[in-house]
Parts: C-alpha cells; sequence; structure tokens
C-alpha cells in the first residue's frame, strides 16, 4: 500500500480495474471509458495482470475451477484499496458469491471477507463510495437504460447511472417497460438455449425499439452483446453502447456491432 | 391427469411451445396480471418484508424440528378423531386413498386443488379403481376434461383462452343446449359453477390438498379464491387431506405469519378469499361437515432432502411468485417443464423428486436473472439451488460433453494468465481482422447458438490488457516517471 | 417396519437426530404453549374507532359490501332491505345461534326466516360471525350447531353479523379469543376466514365473482362508533 491510500477519503485510492474478459477481448473501449471515469473522480488506476473472475464455471457447476480462478484474483488484486470493474454481473460474483467459495478455509475467511468489501460495480462505485453526482460528457441522443440483472439484484445499481446520466450535456433517458426485466442473455445459457433465450431477447428489442430511443445502454458488456447483436438482425437502427462509454464522453466511437473502418454517423 | 415426464426433452418442449400462437398470448398476460399485483400488494403493507424474514425463520425452526411437529400433529390430529397416515412413496399414498374411498362405497370423489395428487399420479389411479375423481378448482377441471397437467402451481389453465374452453365444455358438457351462449367469461364461470354445484353435493368423498398442517391444534389449512376446496371438505361423508411432510408449522400464530405473505405474493390480494382451518371430523351436535378427517402425510424423496442445502426448497408455500415473474417461464410456460412443478421452482425441486439425470435441463433453463429469489416469500435462493444441480452435474460427469470440453479448455487458459492473454490476443485479432468491414457477424463457427437468432460484434482490436500497457508505457516514455 | 417409522427415521437420519434430545423437545414444547406472535403490521393495532374504519374499508376492498349498524335491533331490516334491494325473495336461512335468535324478527314481517344448515337450494344464507379482522377485511366463522359451515359457502348471499365488540385488529387477536372459548390447542372443526365473495380468475385471468362460494358477502356490522 502507498503512503497516499485513503480509503475513506477523497484522495487518490488505489483502484485496481477489473476489465472483464468481455471488455478484455470484445470491447476495450469500455476498459478505456471505465479508467478515465476513475482517474476523473481522483483515483489512481492500475490494471494488473487478469483473467476471468471464473462466473462462466461456477454458473456450470465447475467449483474447483472457480474456487482456483476466486484466489488468482484475489491474489492480483488484494493489495489495492478498491477493486472496480464496468459489470455487475462480474463484481456480484466476487461480491456475493466469492465467500461460499472458500467455505470450511479458516484461512482464507478473513482475507475474502476484507476483498470483497472493496469490490464494486463501477457506477455504484462512482455514486456510492466516491460520491459523484455528475460527469462532464455530452452526448446528442436518446437513450434507454437496461438494468441487468446481477447489477440490480446482487448489487442495487439502479439509481446511480441514471443519476449519473442525467449529468450528461444533450442526453435524454427515455425508459423502456420492464427495463429490470432480463434481456435473455445468461451466460452460458444463451449459447444452451438459444431459442428460449431469442423469445426472452425478442421482446427486449420490442420494449427498446418502442421507446423511439436512438441508443441502448447496460452496464453489462454480455447483456448488450445480446441486445445489440438481436437489434441488428431485427434491422433496427439502435446503437448500443455501454454506459461508461457515454458518461466518459465517449458515446460517439462506433457503436457494439458498428464497424470501426469508418466513423459512426453521429 | 398422468405423470408422464418429458423434463428431459425440455428443449424441444420449449421449441413447440414457443411456436404455439394461442400458448402464446395466454403466457403474455402472466406477467402484466399477477408482478403489478404483487408488487403493489407489498407496497401497501409496510412490515412485508419483514414478514418475509418472520416466515423464513418460522419454516427453518419447524424443517429442523420436523420429527417432533410431525409427532405432536399426528398426536392431536387423532385426539380431535382424525387418522393420520403416512405414505413413503406416491404408490403408497394412492393406496391409502384408494382404499379409504373404496372401503366407503365411494362412486365419486370432489378434489379441491392440490399439488400432491398432481405429483402422485392419483386420478387416474381412482379412475382406475372405478372412482370417479372430479376436480372442482376451475382451473384444474378444465385442464382434467382436457386430459393435461397443469401449467401452473396456483393458475393450472392459464395456458388456455377462454375459445379453448368453450369448446371443451361444448364437448364435454353435452346435455346442456347447443344453442347457448359461452363467448364471455362470466358465461363459462356460470356453467361450471352449475356443473360443478351437483358434483359438490352428489360426491361421498371430498379430497384436498393442504396449505398447511398446524401442529399445535393438529389442523389442516386450505387456501382458496373459489371455494371449492372448501365446499369439497364440508359436504362428503369423508375428508382426506393430502399433503407433504414439510407443510408443518407450529402453531396458529406461526401461520397467521405465513398467511400474511402467501396471498400477496400469489395474486396481490391480502388474504385470499377463504381459509380454511379444518380439525377433525364433524363434532356431536355439528349439523354439517364430514364424518371421517384423514390426513395422508407423503415423504416421497423430501426427508432426503432436510439433510443438506435443498433443505432450503422446503420452505416453499407454493405461491407462484417465482413463475410468475420468471422470464423462461414467460417464454415456454408450465408444459415445456415436463413434468408437475414448473417454474425456478420447479427447477430446484423436479431433480429431487425424480432425479438429476432426468431433471437436468431445468436448472440449467435459467439465466440466474434472480427474479425469483427477489419476489420469493420464504426467501429461498433458488438459483443457488439451481447452481447447487449444477454442481451436482458436473461432479457426476452428466454435464453434455462438447459443454464440458469447452469449459475445461477455457478453464486451462483461464488458470493460466501467462497462456491466457497471449492467446485470447492471438484469437481476438484475428476474429476483429475478420469482421472489420462490416463490424459484427451473421455467423460464426462454434457459435451457432449465438448467431443463429442474433448477430456478434467484431472485437475491437487488440486486447484492453494489451493496449492498456502500450498506453501505460507511452505515458511513462512521456512523464519520464512510472506510474504503475 | 411401518411407513410411519421409515418417514420418522428418515427424517432423524437426514436432520442427524433421534428424537430424544431434550433440548429440542423443549423448544418445540415451548413454542406450542407459548405460540409467539411474530410481526404484527402497525394497521393491525389501531384504536377502536380507526380499527372500525380499516375493516370496513377492508370488506370493501374484497368487493364485499357492508352496513354499519347502531344497534343488533337494526339487523332484520337491514337484511330485508338487502333482500329487496337485490330483488331476491324475503326468505333466508340461519343457524341456531342465539345472537341471531334473539334479533327482533317481529321488525322484518315480510321476512321468513329458516333455521339449519344449507343443503344448497337456498339463495341467501345468514350467519353470526366469531369475530372480525380489520388487517384485511375478514370475518371469523366457526363451525357447529349455532353457524353451520354450509352456510358459508352454499347460498349465492351470505350475510354475516358482525358484533363491532368482536372487531380485532389481527388475526393473532382472534386465535387468543378461540383460545379463551375452547381452551389451548383447541379448535372446533372448521374455522373460516372469509374474505369477501368467492372468485375465480383461471379464465385468462379475468377475475369473476362467483365461482363455486357466494356470489356476494355482505356484512352487517353492529355497533361501536360510526364515522
Amino acid at each position: 500500500m502507498t503512503a497516499h491510500t485513503s480509503p475513506d477519503g477523497a484522495r487518490h485510492p488505489r483502484v485496481g480495474l477489473f476489465c472483464t474478459c468481455l471488455v478484455d477481448t470484445i470491447r476495450p473501449s469500455v476498459g478505456f471509458a471505465a479508467a478515465k471515469l476513475l482517474e476523473d473522480a481522483g483515483c489512481e488506476v492500475a490494471v494488473p495482470p487478469q483473467t476471468c473472475c471464473g462466473q462462466p464455471a461456477f454458473n456450470s457447476g465447475d467449483r474447483a475451477t472457480t474456487r482456483a480462478l476466486a484466489e488468482e484474483m484475489i491474489t492480483a488484486f488484494e493489495t489495492f484499496d478498491y477493486v472496480v470493474a464496468p459489470s455487475g454481473s462480474c463484481a456480484g460474483m466476487i461480491k456475493t458469491h466469492y465467500p461460499e467459495l472458500f467455505t470450511g478455509e479458516p484461512d482464507w475467511a478473513g482475507r475474502v471477507e476484507r476483498f470483497c468489501a472493496k469490490v464494486f460495480e463501477l457506477t455504484s462505485f462512482l455514486v456510492d463510495v466516491r460520491g459523484v453526482t455528475c460527469v462532464e460528457a455530452a452526448y446528442d441522443g436518446t437513450v434507454t437504460y437496461h438494468d441487468s440483472c446481477s447489477g440490480l439484484r446482487e448489487l442495487g445499481v439502479k439509481a446511480q447511472p441514471r443519476l449519473l446520466l442525467s449529468s450528461v450535456e444533450g442526453l435524454a433517458l427515455e425508459e423502456m417497460k420492464d427495463a429490470d426485466t432480463c434481456c435473455g442473455f445468461g451466460g452460458t445459457f444463451c449459447v444452451k438455449y438459444p431459442d428460449v433465450s431469442n423469445a426472452i431477447v425478442e421482446k427486449k428489442s420490442a420494449n427498446i425499439a418502442a421507446t423511439g430511443a436512438d441508443t441502448l445502454l447496460a452496464g453489462d458488456l454480455g447483456c448488450l452483446m445480446n441486445m445489440a447483436g438481436k437489434l441488428q438482425r431485427e434491422g433496427h437502427a439502435v446503437r448500443a453502447l455501454h454506459v461508461a462509454e457515454v458518461l466518459a464522453g465517449m458515446g460517439n466511437a462506433p457503436a457494439i456491432g458498428e464497424p470501426a473502418a469508418r466513423e459512426a454517423k453521429r | 391427469m398422468s405423470v408422464e415426464i418429458t423434463t428431459p426433452r425440455f428443449k424441444d418442449n420449449a421449441k413447440k411451445a414457443l411456436a404455439d400462437l394461442p400458448l402464446q398470448g395466454a403466457l403474455s398476460k402472466v406477467g402484466p396480471g399477477f408482478i403489478g399485483k404483487r408488487a403493489a400488494a407489498a407496497e401497501k403493507l409496510p412490515e412485508f418484508d419483514a414478514l418475509r424474514d418472520s416466515a423464513r425463520d418460522i419454516k427453518n425452526h419447524t424443517l429442523a424440528h420436523l420429527d417432533l411437529y410431525l409427532e405432536r400433529f399426528e398426536a392431536k390430529a387423532k385426539e380431535a378423531g382424525g387418522h393420520v397416515h403416512f405414505a413413503v412413496d406416491a404408490a403408497e399414498a394412492r393406496a391409502i386413498v384408494t382404499d379409504i374411498c373404496k372401503r366407503l362405497g365411494a362412486k365419486t370423489v370432489t378434489k379441491g386443488k392440490s399439488m400432491i395428487s398432481e405429483e402422485i399420479g392419483l386420478n387416474d389411479h381412482l379412475a382406475a379403481a372405478g372412482i370417479q375423481p372430479v376436480e372442482t378448482d376451475l382451473g384444474e377441471y378444465l385442464i382434467q376434461i382436457r386430459g393435461e397437467a397443469p401449467s401452473h402451481i396456483i393458475a393450472p389453465a392459464i395456458h388456455l383462452n377462454k375459445d379453448q374452453v368453450e369448446a371443451d365444455f361444448r364437448r364435454v358438457h353435452a346435455h346442456l343446449p347447443p344453442e347457448r351462449d359461452l363467448s364471455e367469461p362470466t358465461s363459462l364461470l356460470a356453467e361450471a359453477r352449475g356443473e360443478l354445484r351437483q358434483k359438490f353435493l352428489a360426491a361421498d368423498v371430498g379430497i384436498t390438498g393442504a396449505n398447511f398442517l398446524v401442529a399445535e391444534t393438529g389442523t389442516s389449512i386450505i387456501v382458496t379464491n373459489e371455494g371449492n376446496g372448501d365446499l369439497t371438505q364440508t359436504l362428503p361423508k369423508a375428508h382426506i387431506v393430502l399433503a407433504s411432510l414439510e407443510k408443518l408449522v407450529p402453531t396458529l400464530e406461526d401461520v397467521s405469519q405465513i398467511l400474511r405473505v402467501l396471498a400477496r405474493s400469489a395474486t396481490g390480494q391480502d388474504m385470499s378469499v377463504y381459509t380454511t382451518f379444518s380439525t377433525g371430523p364433524r363434532r356431536p351436535g355439528d349439523p354439517d361437515g364430514p364424518g371421517e378427517y384423514h390426513v395422508v402425510i407423503l415423504d416421497n424423496g423430501r426427508s432426503s432432502m432436510l439433510g443438506g442445502q435443498l433443505r432450503e426448497v422446503l420452505r416453499c408455500i407454493r405461491c407462484g411468485a417465482c413463475m410468475n415473474h420468471c422470464p423462461v417461464y414467460h417464454a415456454v410456460g408450465g408444459h415445456a417443464y415436463g413434468w408437475v412443478y414448473p417454474g425456478p421452482i420447479g427447477s430446484v425441486l423436479t431433480p429431487a423428486l425424480i432425479g438429476v439425470e432426468k431433471g437436468r435441463n431445468l436448472p440449467n433453463a435459467s439465466t440466474f436473472c434472480g427474479r425469483c429469489e427477489e419476489v420469493c416469500p420464504m426467501r429461498i435462493p433458488l438459483p443457488k439451488l439451481m447452481r447447487h444441480w449444477r454442481e451436482k452435474e458436473f461432479e457426476r460427469h452428466l454435464t453434455p460433453a462438447t459443454q464440458r470440453f469447452g469449459l475445461g479448455v477455457w478453464g486451462f487458459f483461464a488458470r493460466r494468465g501467462w497462456l491466457y492473454r497471449p492467446a485470447t490476443r492471438l484469437a481476438i485479432g484475428a476474429l476483429s481482422l475478420l469482421g472489420r468491414t462490416k463490424g459484427r457477424f451473421a455467423a460464426l463457427p462454434l457459435a451457432g447458438g449465438w448467431t443463429q437468432h442474433r448477430d456478434f460484434p467484431a472485437p475491437q482490436g487488440d486486447t484492453f490488457q494489451a493496449q492498456w500497457r502500450a498506453r501505460q508505457a507511452e505515458r511513462r516514455a512521456a512523464s519520464g516517471r512510472g506510474v504503475h | 417396519m411401518s411407513s410411519r417409522d421409515t418417514v420418522f427415521a428418515s427424517i432423524r437420519a437426514a436432520l442427524g437426530v433421534t428424537s430424544q434430545e431434550a433440548p429440542r423437545r423443549q423448544a418445540v414444547a415451548d413454542r406450542i404453549a407459548s405460540h409467539p406472535r411474530g410481526v404484527i403490521p402497525a394497521r393491525g393495532q389501531l384504536p377502536e374507532a380507526e380499527r372500525l374504519a380499516l375493516f370496513r374499508d377492508m370488506v370493501i376492498g374484497a368487493a364485499a359490501t357492508i352496513d354499519h349498524l347502531a344497534s343488533t335491533a337494526e339487523v332484520p331490516e337491514a337484511i330485508a332491505a338487502y333482500l329487496r334491494s337485490r330483488n331476491l325473495p324475503m326468505t333466508i336461512l340461519r343457524g341456531a345461534d342465539d345472537r341471531l335468535a334473539a334479533l327482533p324478527w317481529e321488525r322484518a314481517p315480510a321476512l321468513d326466516v329458516w333455521i339449519g344448515p344449507s343443503d344448497g337450494r337456498q339463495l341467501a344464507g345468514l350467519s353470526h360471525a366469531f369475530a372480525g379482522i380489520a388487517e384485511s377485511g375478514t370475518v371469523v366463522m366457526l363451525s357447529g350447531p349455532e353457524n353451520p359451515s354450509t352456510l358459508n359457502l352454499l347460498p349465492d348471499h351470505h350475510l354475516v353479523v358482525v358484533d363491532a365488540a368482536d372487531v380485532a385488529g389481527d388475526y393473532e387477536t382472534v386465535w387468543d379469543l378461540i383460545r379463551a372459548r375452547y381452551g389451548e390447542s383447541v379448535l372446533p372443526r372448521t374455522v373460516n376466514w372469509i374474505t369477501g365473495p368467492s372468485r375465480s380468475a383461471d379464465i385468462e385471468q379475468t377475475l369473476l365473482l362467483g365461482a363455486h362460494g357466494p356470489r356476494s358477502l355482505h356484512v352487517l356490522l353492529v355497533g361501536g362508533p360510526t364515522r
């Protein structure tokens, strides 16, 4: 720990950014957006070498692999004051499920508990921990926001992204029907039960389109890829972005599934 | 209704359900019908969440002392003149009921809605013994005349529309004038009321389930809105209660706690219309009520659930809130689950009752969105228990080989960061290049499950970690000092 | 081994107990004996006037109707008025309850009053409630010669007299009143909590009144402060 560490103070806490494996591989811009927001909030950001929180293994019933990945995660990140992920799903996996992976291991109990206490989803970290109420960003468009399940139900992420979005210049929020209903992604669920997943995301897509919003935002890349992929397959001209990208003023870059080669139209 | 198990064919069942337009029409009303009503009822009672905690604690205490509360229940029910029978499995429960009916020379029995009756397949068995079972809950009556299983635990015929009901009534109530108007739900209800009123009055035996058994007094409780279960147990010569052993609660105060969350979670009512507490047969001097009172307490695999994590499932009070809020249930309906208990509670209970080999689809067919747990009045951690089954399945190598292999490869790399990072960079780099022009893929090898229904975004380029390190190196070079 | 023994043995094995553990037996005996109250909603603990007002509101909220009468003397005329307003025959079937027998029936001379259980052919039945429960607008009916259970379920119209002094705020208060009458751990054969008229939403989730039980529930609340 460095001398200027101050978990509860306003001065430069050291934040380990857990970018999540989907952001790492599919959409690094979300990681940069998250880093910018954290730096703007007075944090010193680092990205230690990382792989995955273990959720795919956990939800597939593979406890041993999950336990091993959790140990790596903790070892890689436990020296930071905070660990922040641009994903309610991954942060929720760590915060609410890691402790049970180490039950019966007294050597780990305290360590895991201390670790989990400093893990946060990005928007809730900004608002609840850093007291951020506004961001310096502009976005010319009408957005609708999908509440991803884990963030909403495991971590109580609902008001925070909306509060921050309300400070984005030019942005209007149009709530969709059933914003807090699952999009049908569910990790491996969407490939194990593609027909059921599709039926669920079809409803979501219809609810998104019905708002007339030109942009869909959410806090989890998995859900966004699912919804964006469906909107695009159905021919809707709705752009899909991670909420961090808009909050960081990076909302005009090519949206999810848009070609990188040419500039987006806006 | 027969209890053929089609759970292993869940995927096919789901596919059929998704293509069934009348079913989809009916299912589209499930969410709007139930979700808002529950939310409004919870909102109106400031103590609702405290009551959920109380209800959970009561059941936890009961289950931890189940042997003793069962002994107490049995003693008190007998003291009140009732008979208590224990059944290890479905066959034994069926035999007990059939024997009572035969001894009483029963020709017809009326039935209140009972999931246990469905679980043990009682109706077929009674019919085979020459005893006509008549379901009296309107929804159960509708599915009985169609030869179907319930598709919801509190609204068994939620998969039907009124046109289907009209057609069935015209077919089954052939003695009524064919020109009668059955175009409205009111006329359908009136016809069912008239038909079933005769059955209530003529029945020799009434069979109900039990929402609760009260150890303090030896009482069985049923909760209905129609009054059918209440008539079923009041009018015939004998009342038989079918209950699984986890229905026990200690006292009348305890059940009052749980009743406060039951109807609110189920239909959004403050209290169901009829909550009927039955203790023994009619007393000397009583002008009505059954002459005999039997309680059949069924185990059927539940006692073994007491020993582990699955004990939490036994808190369930069958309110249906989990399925009312489940996106998978909304999409495919109850029949796709392939047995008696659909929705999230079915996904954790079914593998326990029919075996994980046959039931394994159900705990997998969940997005883990967590809404079921969020609304469960008994705070059953349904996603956690579905995960418990996935773990059992994984331990026993029941997970499909392709999935297990994929997970193995991924796990191998993910646990070795020094291999994982270059490997992902390589794969992502290639994929990004391929998808550069369009920005997404309409088809991808090995990702058919995804791209069959939706596009897959092309990765932006290099991995975040590689780009970050490059950026940090640039920053260090620019500033001439280390940041991290 | 009997099935009973098998089931108990299986439960004990799963719980890892013998059933002879003194602390467990004591915990169960204590809970049964003390039947502790849990969480009681604040709205179940109102003073009398507010309690009666809540009872009335909840009865109406449950799709039943209610007359608040100043005294029992008004009951026969209120029954006659109810039947007249619904265009029903001036006939009602009641139980042998002394409180009903003592009503001044001569004040409704056109009303034909019968006594006994219902066989399903009566349009209107009259019962005297043991209690009312304000928190949910519930009436509590006890079986017995005085108030046959069939009257609660078979007639199309169920009229229930509730003495305002018997309207409790919550369920728990009523259980104690029943214990005071019947003794600890004893209930009459049937206790019916009734909250509104019979209903079903089994056809396309359309809520309709009058499924198998009464189509209408009418409460005659007698005495207590009126608002």
